[in-house]
């Protein structure tokens, strides 16, 4: 019978004791964070998505060699002589056209390793972290400055060089090779020839 | 009286008893869902230290409104194997129940939708309809999980009636009227003559009956509760368990109507606690009318104190209701045979011995 009542007196009295529980969080402020309206506050080293300063980009291919699932897909061209291309913000001399420059956010891991690399300071980590999309494609970003015209025409300007190099080498092999022989039919036959054919032969 | 007042004013009955039946409906029910079901979310949202609908209208109060809007947009779905006229049958039955309850609920003085003697055995009658309608609801669904919910809430709410009318009886033997209006008159004037603080009476009957009277409030409250299945007695609709229970295949307005007949049940089971032991629509201390002599200022605080007592226990079921975990099915039935049923017959008898004195 004791036990009953205990029981019964138990039972109520947790009951209240929960309900006072309740009732004080009532009052105590909502920890919810209004999301697209108040955004949480991020760490410190948080790591999100990675922009690309094209500035100071000199086309080093470090971070595209560091990246762990090969998301960053880099293309250069040599610029020519006669072209200044400026220094980065670091003092170094850029000599390398970016024609190309796309990182694929869909397949990045954001594991920050292309980051540290980087000589220039040129890729880092923003804040943003919305950039969802529909379509897997349209998260391949493009950090390149130059437009498609003048990328075509910076390769097609290191093409030409080379061409002209090119030529002006086979030229000049042309014009050695001439005068060689020339000299060879003056000395006649002659020793020093041999060494050279096999250094040739061993390249 | 309103209906008299509407008689003189249409002078056409079957209108003003029409406009009557259907004020508590239109004018009370319905905008208090919408509040309830804004308030519930509010309530259990700022318990857990969240904070809510907050998108809608300023701090989500226009969510309901939406969610409204959502259900009249929604496909009135039947699933073909269901019996077709008792499942569409039942939310009415539901909902009828539970309206028909308002009919006896005085809201002032002044208005009573039916001045009936037999008030409180009428609106005990009048709710066991709704155990015919979930029952008829979770047999017609042709489900699993509905048909058990539906027999759970069956066994439940009968089982929990008994105590609900002992405590009735209680009350009936001491104050001798089953009308809720004359049982409201009783009580009028001060907080003392609330029948929580043992009725009118004075002397040495008042304070015997007070800590009976303390008691069988909250085994009323209790009972009352399980009747309206809410947690911590939803074991009816455990969400975990049953899907939803017995309304697990309803969709659109027809689950609207569970829905509304829920939270209108919420009210008059809480008017009803309000009637029985808090002086139903009296004011605790004396009206504002009276002192100024504005004899039309009464029915108006009237109305504002009976809707204030009731909204306070409803929100108390709110509160235990996201304080509480559910029972179990076996601890449910334990706990009204083997605690409410016995302290129920307890009260009743000591109360019919204090009265004799």
């Amino acid at each position: 019978m004791r036990d009953y009542f205990l029981k019964f007196w138990e039972g109520l009295f947790t009951i209240l004791i929960g309900m006072k529980v309740t009732f004080r969080h009532l009052f105590v402020p909502a920890v919810t964070i209004q999301y697209p309206s108040v955004k949480p506050q991020l760490p410190e080293r948080e790591r999100n998505r990675l922009y690309v300063n094209m500035d100071d980009c000199i086309g080093c291919d470090q971070c595209s060699r560091a990246c762990p699932v090969s998301c960053i897909q880099i293309e250069t061209v040599k610029s020519l002589p006669e072209e200044d291309l400026g220094k980065t913000s670091n003092g170094k001399k850029k000599a390398l056209w970016v024609t190309n420059f796309t990182i694929d956010f869909a397949k990045c891991c954001y594991c920050e390793l292309c980051v540290f690399p980087c000589p220039t300071d040129c890729i880092y980590m923003t804040d943003l972290y919305e950039f969802s999309e529909f379509e897997r494609g349209n998260l391949i970003y493009d950090f390149v400055t130059l437009t498609q015209t003048e990328r075509e025409e910076k390769k097609k300007n290191f093409e030409e060089f080379q061409a002209k190099k090119e030529a002006e080498k086979a030229a000049a092999a042309k014009k050695a090779a001439e005068e060689k022989a020339l000299s060879q039919k003056d000395q006649g036959e002659s020793k020093p020839d041999k060494p050279t054919d096999e250094k040739k032969g061993s390249d | 009286m309103m209906y008299e007042w509407l008689y003189d004013l249409t002078g056409s009955s079957i209108l003003s008893m029409f406009i009557v039946s259907l004020l508590p409906l239109f004018a009370f029910i319905l905008p208090f869902a919408l509040l309830a079901v804004l308030a519930e979310r509010k309530v259990s949202a700022h318990m857990q230290d969240r904070l809510g609908p907050m998108r809608v209208g300023y701090h989500g109060i226009l969510q309901t409104i939406a969610d409204i809007i959502k259900l009249l947009q929604k496909e009135d779905l039947v699933p073909s194997a269901t019996d077709k006229k008792l499942f569409n049958f039942a939310p009415l039955l539901v909902f009828t129940g539970s309206y028909a309850a308002f009919a006896a609920i005085p809201f002032s003085g002044a208005f009573i939708g039916s001045q009936i003697e037999l008030g409180l055995i009428y609106i005990v009658a009048v709710t066991g309809l709704v155990v015919a309608g979930i029952l008829m609801a979770g047999w017609a669904s042709n489900n699993k999980y509905s048909l058990l919910g539906a027999m759970r809430s069956a066994a439940q709410i009968i089982s929990y009636e008994i105590p609900t009318l002992l405590i009735i009886l209680t009350i009936v033997m001491i104050t001798g009227t089953l009308s809720l209006y004359t049982l409201s008159e009783l009580q009028t004037s001060f907080f003392w003559n609330w029948m929580i603080f043992g009725g009118p009476d004075t002397g040495l009957q008042k304070f015997l009956y007070l800590p009976l009277m303390l008691i069988g409030c909250l085994v009323i409250y209790i009972s009352t509760l399980a009747e309206v299945n809410r947690t911590p007695f939803d074991i009816p609709e455990a969400e975990s368990e049953l899907v939803s229970g017995y309304h697990t295949e309803y969709s659109g307005m027809k689950f609207a109507m569970f829905f509304l007949a829920e939270y209108a049940n919420m009210f008059a089971v809480s008017a009803i606690v309000a009637i029985i032991f808090f002086g139903g629509y009296q004011s605790p201390f004396g009206y504002l009318g009276n002192t100024l002599e504005l004899q039309w200022l009464i029915p108006i605080e009237q109305f504002f104190w009976f809707t204030a007592k009731g909204l306070f226990f409803v929100f108390v079921q709110m509160w235990l209701r996201w304080t509480l975990p559910r029972f179990r099915v076996d601890q449910l039935m334990a706990f009204c045979w083997k605690y409410l049923i016995p302290i129920a017959f307890v009260i009743l008898l000591f109360a019919g011995l204090i009265s004799l004195i």
